[in-house]
């Protein structure tokens, strides 16, 4: 089903309508996640894809909408190239899969005891584990929104609009 | 529960249609609309290697969420530049996309 959502998030004419499969493919992963007892990924996923990313993609969308109206082809030319080496990597991706010895390997039981959010937010702050790619992240965020607002202020605001 | 290779292939599988997406979309936005499914696919294999590995190492966990960092990042900046490009050319088609400047 998430599979079947992704497909149409490619294929769609609509664009709109490819933000809202786009947002049933993230439930799906988000799923996916909580049945992976990674609770913790599945709530920053439902918030920050579904909440933000999603939400930010409309935006953009109805922004720059005037143009792509359903009209013309949403495929460039070369879409059969693309096709071929999407399958090309989906088909090597799965031999190389079934190359290696642990593909089939099933999970042991889930420690009841283990409690996984407060150990990854010890590991994301303690100084002997991961606190500074969780900067460099931060940081990383910090400079790309200020980025985005520097590049996508209209400096002639109001008369341009349309 | 079922194996491991489940997971992989259905990330594969979703890996593969985001590269389709943005090989043969012409709108810059669903461009980045793949570039967002193959962002997910990983987190996909990495959350999928961490269950399966040793729960207690959280390092599959860690390095998602930065995944995660790295995306919104990514996105929004990708929005940014075609909200800019849409304001000075009129268009978000990236094969009209051909000049650096203007």
């Amino acid at each position: 089903m998430t599979l079947f959502a992704a497909l149409r998030v490619v294929t769609t004419g609509n664009l709109v309508h490819a933000a809202l499969w786009l947002i049933a493919t993230l439930f799906g992963i988000a799923v996916t996640f909580a049945i992976l007892n990674a609770s913790f990924l599945a709530v920053v996923q439902v918030v920050v894809y579904i909440g933000a990313i999603s939400i930010l993609f409309i935006f953009a969308v109805m922004l720059t909408r005037k143009e792509m109206r359903d009209r013309g082809p949403q495929m460039n030319r070369n879409w059969w190239f693309g096709a071929l080496l999407a399958a090309i990597t989906f088909v090597g991706l799965v031999l190389l899969l079934y190359g290696w010895n642990g593909v089939s390997k099933t999970a042991s039981v889930y420690p009841s005891d283990f409690d996984a959010v407060g150990a990854l937010g010890n590991a994301l702050i303690s100084p002997d584990a991961y606190v500074l790619p969780f900067e460099v992240a931060s940081v990383l965020l910090v400079a790309a929104l200020i980025g985005a607002v520097y590049v996508a202020f209209n400096p002639r605001s109001g008369d341009s609009s349309k | 529960m079922v194996p491991l290779s489940w997971y992989l292939i259905f990330a594969a599988a979703l890996f593969s249609i985001g590269l389709f997406g943005v090989l043969a979309r012409r709108n810059a936005v669903a461009i980045l609309l793949g570039v967002e499914l193959m962002l997910n696919s990983v987190n996909v294999n990495l959350a999928a290697f961490w269950r399966y590995g040793d729960v207690t190492n959280i390092a599959g966990q860690v390095f998602a969420i930065i995944v995660f960092a790295v995306a919104a990042a990514e996105v929004s900046v990708g929005l940014a530049l075609v909200i800019s490009i849409y304001r000075q050319r009129n268009t978000v088609i990236a094969d009209d996309i051909d000049m650096l400047k203007f």
